[in-house]
């Protein structure tokens, strides 16, 4: 059980390291938010459940953690996208294609109303 | 008012239930005095709360659809361990070998946390980011472009989780 | 066994470094909030280890603590981009 958690947790820091170059290295707001989201997502999963296994009687705290950040670090890279996009920052030069033009909802200014 | 009122006990003993439940996950314990704070502290949380908890409660959860969500797990976690390998792939190669851009799929998904639900699955799965979602159609961040039509990043992207949670949440 | 927990933690150090990186660095706004948001996500992993590395469980209560905060954080600042306050 302890080695099994050790193994887990090597996994998610090398997963938490690799999101942070991502971040890092990668050219524009939406790649950096590809690698930010997945790989620390995945990386502090695996590192909190690691830590479950190492205490077993944590492991329900944990897994109250765990699951919260899986669910809700997904929904805040989402607004983070759609923000960026509606205050204007522009693709990668070397993106392949765009279809937001034909996608009414960016070409409205964004509305005062409705919470 | 009717479709409200139907479901409102339903959605009260939901929020209830689940807020009692990450009580207990979180005091760890079964002791009677964490018990009673726990059930007095839920029952306040759920009325206040119960409105915007969920619209239907538990009352349309059958077997089929719980077996169903069982099954997605798997699925789920084996195409987010697959997209972490895909981006350190990518993070790490000296030349970082993207083509990245933006496509629509359409979805036949209907209730609200379905479309939640989907979209969070699509973001965490392999080099694709959701960035808006307006009725039927999905505006998605690609890492790796393959196609540009919609019925075929449709096909690529979103079919295989589709499949489940038109049952989940049909 | 103290020097592989040193490991572990010195590279989710590294992540939250190269993400602070770009935090000072981004060139746009939206770039600088996707830094903050990385190392929201990689300090809470760090706390869980480090209550695990202190044998402490209160810690594991910050970090879920600062999870809701750090999120409820990126979305008042992604609605702030958005459409002003």
């Amino acid at each position: 059980m302890y080695i099994f958690g050790q193994v887990l947790i090597g996994i998610g820091t090398a997963f938490l390291f690799l999101g942070g170059l991502g971040i890092f290295r990668l050219p524009d707001v939406y790649n950096r938010l590809q690698a930010g989201t997945k790989c620390t997502t995945l990386g502090a999963f695996s590192t909190i459940l690691g830590v479950g296994f190492i205490h077993p009687n944590w492991m329900l705290k944990a897994i109250v953690i765990a699951v919260f950040i899986l669910l809700t670090n997904p929904i805040s890279a989402h607004a983070l996208a759609r923000a960026s996009y509606k205050s204007g920052v522009k693709l990668w030069d070397k993106s392949v294609v765009d279809r937001c033009k034909e996608f009414e909802e960016c070409q409205e200014i964004p509305k005062e109303e409705e919470g | 008012m009717d479709a409200q009122g139907e479901h409102r006990t339903q959605r009260y003993l939901t929020a209830f239930v689940v807020s009692f439940g990450v009580w207990l996950a979180l005091v760890g314990t079964l002791n009677w005095q964490e018990l009673l704070m726990g059930g007095v502290l839920s029952a306040i949380v759920a009325a206040l709360g119960w409105r915007y908890f969920s619209q239907v409660g538990f009352s349309r959860l059958t077997p089929k659809k719980f077996l169903y969500l069982i099954a997605y797990i798997p699925v789920f976690f084996w195409a987010m361990i697959k997209a972490n390998f895909d981006v350190a792939y990518r993070v790490i190669h000296p030349r970082m070998p993207i083509h990245p851009g933006v496509v629509l799929i359409k979805t036949d998904l209907k209730s609200d946390s379905g479309k939640l639900a989907l979209a969070n699955s699509i973001t965490l799965t392999p080099g694709t980011l959701t960035m808006d979602v307006e009725g039927d159609s999905m505006l998605i961040h690609w890492i790796n472009v393959k196609s540009t039509d919609t019925k075929e990043t449709t096909r690529m992207i979103s079919e295989k989780f589709e499949r489940f949670l038109k049952v989940i949440f049909s | 066994m103290t020097a592989l927990w040193l490991l572990f933690l010195s590279l989710g150090a590294a992540g939250v470094a190269l993400c602070l990186a770009r935090a000072a660095a981004g060139p746009t706004t939206p770039d600088r909030v996707v830094g903050v948001d990385g190392t929201v996500t990689i300090s809470i992993a760090l706390m869980v280890l480090l209550s695990s590395f202190f044998d402490r469980q209160i810690y594991m209560d910050v970090a879920l603590v600062y999870a809701v905060l750090g999120f409820i954080g990126v979305l008042a600042v992604a609605r702030y981009m958005e459409r002003g306050v």
